[in-house]
C-alpha cells in the first residue's frame, strides 16, 4: 500500500500537451477516480504513473520513492487494461501466474495466490481455459485476477468496464468496489463515465484539456462544483445553465433571465450581492426543479411558466424538456405529473440548490 | 418448405462459381497429373503414347524411373544436399528477421526509420547484380562451394522481405499486451520469447513456407555459390544436369521432379493450418 503523488507533472506529445502540470495527491488505500471527456489526459496521467509514458516534466512518487526513472516492472503496480490485454496463448492460470513466475516466486506460493484470487473472483473453474473461450465479463475478471495476484502497492485501472454490456457493468462496478474494500489497495481508476466515477470513487479527480478541474468526494462534486465544466459534467441529465443578470429590487436579489425572475434565498444573498447588476450563469440541476402541482408549499417567487417540448417517462420519474422564452430547461419531476407534450406548466425551482457562475472565468460564485 | 429450400437455392446460385473454380483447378492440375502418371510408366511407353492412355487397361505401372534416378544419378545424395541447404537457409533468415522485426516494430532507437527504409528499399535490388561481388567475397573468405556460402546468401536475399512481412505483423499486435507484459516484469527478450514468438506463429509459418519453397526451388543461387559437384549439389542443380546430359531419357525427369516436389508439398500442408487459425482470438475484445 502506498500513496501516489504527482507534482507538476506534464506530458507533451510533440506540440500537444496531454497532461499539463498536474499536482495531485492520492492517499494510501483510497479509491480515486480520474474522470473526464475523451482527450482530457486521464489515461495519459494513468500511464505516467504506470511508467508506460515518460513525463516531460515534474515528479511522480509512489510511496516515498520518486519513480520517474523506474521502469514499470519495478514500480510495484498492477494495471488492468481497457481491452484486458490477456495473453491469448496462455490459459487463465498461466495468465495470472505469468508475472509471479517472472519474479521467481516459489511454485507453491504462485499456486496459492492464483487459486485464492480465482476463488475471490469466481473464476476458479475457468483456470484451464484460454481467453478466447471466455465471455467478456470472465475475461475482465481474469484481468483483475492478474492484477490481484501480484499484491501490488497500487492498482491502476484504465476503463476496465467500458467493454462490458450495461448490466454486467453495474454488477462488476459493485464487485470492484467490494474487492477494494477487502484488499484496501490504493486504486487509481480511469473512466469517462461520470456515473461510474460517482458510484465507485472515494474521491474523484475531474480533468479537462490536461488540467485538473476539481478534486473532491462524489457528493461535494455534485453539490459544490468548482466551475461550469464540472457542474455540467457531473450529473445526468446535466445541470441547466441560464445566462442571466443578478438584479436587486425591494431589498431582495433576483436571478433575472428575462422571461422569468427567481428570488435568491435569504441565506445566499450576502454571497451573491457583489454580483448585483452583472451578468452571471445561473445553474440548477434538473432534479431541483419540480412540477408545481405536486410541490408542497411551493414558493411563488421560485416559479417558472414553461411549455413542455418533450416528455420522457422513466418510470421512477419523468424528464421534461421545457422552453421558457429563449431558454431551454430540463426538469426531472415526479412521475405523477400530468404534464403532456405541448402543455404549459408551472415548475418550481429549488433555489436553495442554485448555482451561480462567473461567465468570464467560468468559476463558481456560489 | 420454403425454408428447407433455402440452402438448396443458395447452392444453386453459387453453382456456376463452383463449376468455374473446379474447372480452373482441373486445368491447373492437368500437367502435374500427367507428369505424375508419366513418372510411373515404363520408359519404352513414354515416348510412344500419351500419359492418358495409361488410365485405361491394361495398366502398366513401374517404379523403375524412381529407382534409376535415385540410384544412378545420385539423386538421393542431392536430396540430402537440398535438405542441408534449405533447412538452415530457412531457419537462419526467419530467426534473424524475427528479432529485427521486433526491434523495428516495438523498440525506439536512433536511425530506426532510415534503417527500415533501407531494408525495405533493398527489396528492389535484383539478386543477379549481387552474384559477382558476393561470389568474389566468398572466394576470398574460402567459402565458395560450401554450404555456409549458400546459407549466408539465402539469408541475405531473404531478409528484406522477411523483415518487412514480420514487422507489419508484429506491429499489428495489440500494444496493451506488450505493456501488460512489461508491467508484469518481462524484459524485452522475455517478451519476445514468451509473447511475440508464440503470437506470430501464423506469420512465421507463412514466412517459413515462402522461404523454404524459394530456397528449395532455387537453381541460380545454388549453382553460383555451391556449384555442381555431386557432394554438394542440391536437387535443382542435379535435375538440370539430367536434362542436358540425358535429353532423350526425359521420363527420368518426371520422377526427379516428383521427388523434388514431395517435401515442399509436405511442408506446405503441414503449415497451412496456421494461415487460417486466428491465434489472436481472445487477446482483446474483438
Amino acid at each position: 500500500m502506498a500513496r501516489v503523488q504527482l507534482s507538476g507533472v506534464t506530458k507533451k506529445f510533440g506540440a500537444v500537451t496531454a497532461v499539463n502540470e498536474i499536482t495531485l495527491e492520492i492517499p494510501d488505500k483510497q479509491f480515486t477516480v480520474l474522470v473526464g471527456p475523451s482527450g482530457c489526459g486521464k489515461t495519459t496521467a494513468l500511464r505516467l504513473i504506470a511508467g508506460l509514458e515518460e513525463a516531460t516534466a515534474g515528479d511522480i512518487f509512489i510511496g516515498e520513492r520518486r519513480v520517474n526513472d523506474v521502469p514499470p516492472k519495478d514500480r510495484d503496480i498492477a494495471m488492468v487494461f481497457q481491452n484486458y490485454a490477456l495473453y491469448p496463448h496462455m490459459t487463465v492460470y498461466d495468465n495470472m501466474a505469468f508475472g509471479l513466475r517472472l519474479r521467481k516466486y516459489p511454485k507453491t506460493e504462485i499456486d496459492r495466490r492464483v487459486k485464492e484470487a480465482a476463488e475471490m473472483l469466481g473464476i476458479g473453474m475457468l483456470l484451464d481455459r484460454k481467453p478466447k473461450q471466455l465471455s467478456g465479463g470472465q475475461r475482465q475478471r481474469v484481468a483483475l485476477g492478474r492484477a490481484i495476484v501480484r499484491e501490488p502497492q497500487v492498482f491502476l485501472m484504465d476503463e476496465p468496464l467500458s467493454n462490458l454490456d450495461a448490466k454486467l457493468r453495474v454488477q462488476t462496478r459493485a464487485e470492484i468496489k467490494k474487492l477494494h474494500a477487502r484488499l484496501q489497495t490504493t486504486t487509481i481508476y480511469v473512466t469517462h463515465d461520470q456515473v461510474e466515477a460517482m458510484t465507485m470513487g472515494d474521491r474523484i479527480v475531474v480533468m479537462k484539456d490536461g488540467l485538473v478541474q476539481q478534486v473532491d468526494t462524489p457528493l461535494n462534486l455534485y453539490e459544490r462544483p468548482a466551475n461550469l465544466f464540472v457542474a455540467g459534467f457531473i450529473g445526468s441529465p446535466a445541470m441547466n445553465f441560464i445566462d442571466s443578470a443578478l438584479a436587486e429590487a425591494g431589498g431582495k436579489l433576483f436571478v433575472d433571465a428575462g422571461t422569468f425572475r427567481l428570488e435568491v434565498p435569504a441565506d445566499l444573498v450576502s454571497q451573491a450581492r457583489p454580483w448585483v447588476g452583472r451578468r452571471v450563469v445561473f445553474g440548477v440541476r434538473p432534479e431541483d426543479i419540480a412540477d408545481r402541482a405536486l410541490a408542497n408549499g411551493a414558493q411563488p417567487a421560485w416559479t417558472i411558466k414553461a411549455g413542455v417540448d418533450v416528455h420522457e417517462p422513466l418510470g421512477s420519474d419523468v424528464i421534461l424538456y421545457l422552453t421558457a422564452g429563449a431558454h431551454s430547461i430540463v426538469a426531472r419531476v415526479d412521475a405523477r405529473t400530468q404534464a403532456k407534450m405541448g402543455d404549459n406548466v408551472e415548475v418550481v425551482v429549488n433555489m436553495r440548490k442554485m448555482h451561480l457562475f462567473n461567465p468570464e472565468t467560468q468559476q463558481a460564485i456560489l | 418448405m420454403a425454408q428447407a429450400l433455402q440452402p438448396l437455392r443458395a447452392t444453386l446460385r453459387r453453382a456456376p462459381l463452383h463449376v468455374v473454380l473446379l474447372g480452373l483447378c482441373a486445368l491447373w492440375l492437368v500437367p502435374t497429373v500427367g507428369l505424375l502418371i508419366s513418372s510411373f510408366r515404363p520408359p519404352r511407353l513414354v515416348p510412344v503414347s500419351g500419359w492418358w492412355t495409361a488410365l485405361v487397361p491394361p495398366y502398366q505401372f513401374t517404379l523403375q524411373n524412381y529407382r534409376q534416378v535415385l540410384d544412378a544419378y545420385s539423386m538421393g545424395r542431392s536430396f540430402l544436399n537440398s535438405l542441408f541447404i534449405t533447412i538452415p537457409a530457412t531457419i537462419i533468415p526467419v530467426i534473424v528477421a524475427a528479432y529485427a522485426a521486433y526491434a523495428f516494430a516495438w523498440m525506439r532507437f536512433r536511425g530506426q526509420e532510415v534503417l527500415f527504409t533501407i531494408v525495405v528499399g533493398s527489396l528492389v535490388i535484383p539478386l543477379q547484380m549481387t552474384l559477382i561481388p558476393v561470389l568474389r567475397l566468398f572466394t576470398a573468405l574460402g567459402l565458395a562451394g560450401t554450404f555456409p556460402a549458400v546459407w549466408l546468401a539465402h539469408t541475405g536475399y531473404g531478409l528484406p522481405f522477411a523483415i518487412y512481412l514480420l514487422r507489419n505483423f508484429l506491429g499489428a499486435l495489440p500494444r496493451d499486451l506488450l505493456e501488460s507484459a512489461a508491467i508484469d516484469g518481462a524484459a524485452p527478450l522475455t517478451v519476445f520469447v514468451r509473447l511475440i514468438l508464440p503470437l506470430s506463429v501464423p506469420a512465421i509459418a507463412s514466412l517459413v513456407i515462402f522461404q523454404f519453397l524459394w530456397v528449395w526451388n532455387d537453381l541460380l543461387v545454388a549453382l553460383i555459390y555451391v556449384g555442381g559437384a555431386p557432394q554438394v549439389a542440391p536437387m535443382t542443380v542435379t535435375v538440370s544436369h539430367l536434362v542436358s546430359s540425358l535429353g532423350q531419357n526425359w521420363q527420368l525427369l518426371t520422377a526427379a521432379a516428383f521427388i523434388s516436389m514431395v517435401l515442399p508439398l509436405a511442408v506446405f500442408f503441414s503449415l497451412q493450418q496456421f494461415f487460417v487459425r486466428g491465434i489472436l482470438a481472445g487477446a482483446v475484445k474483438g
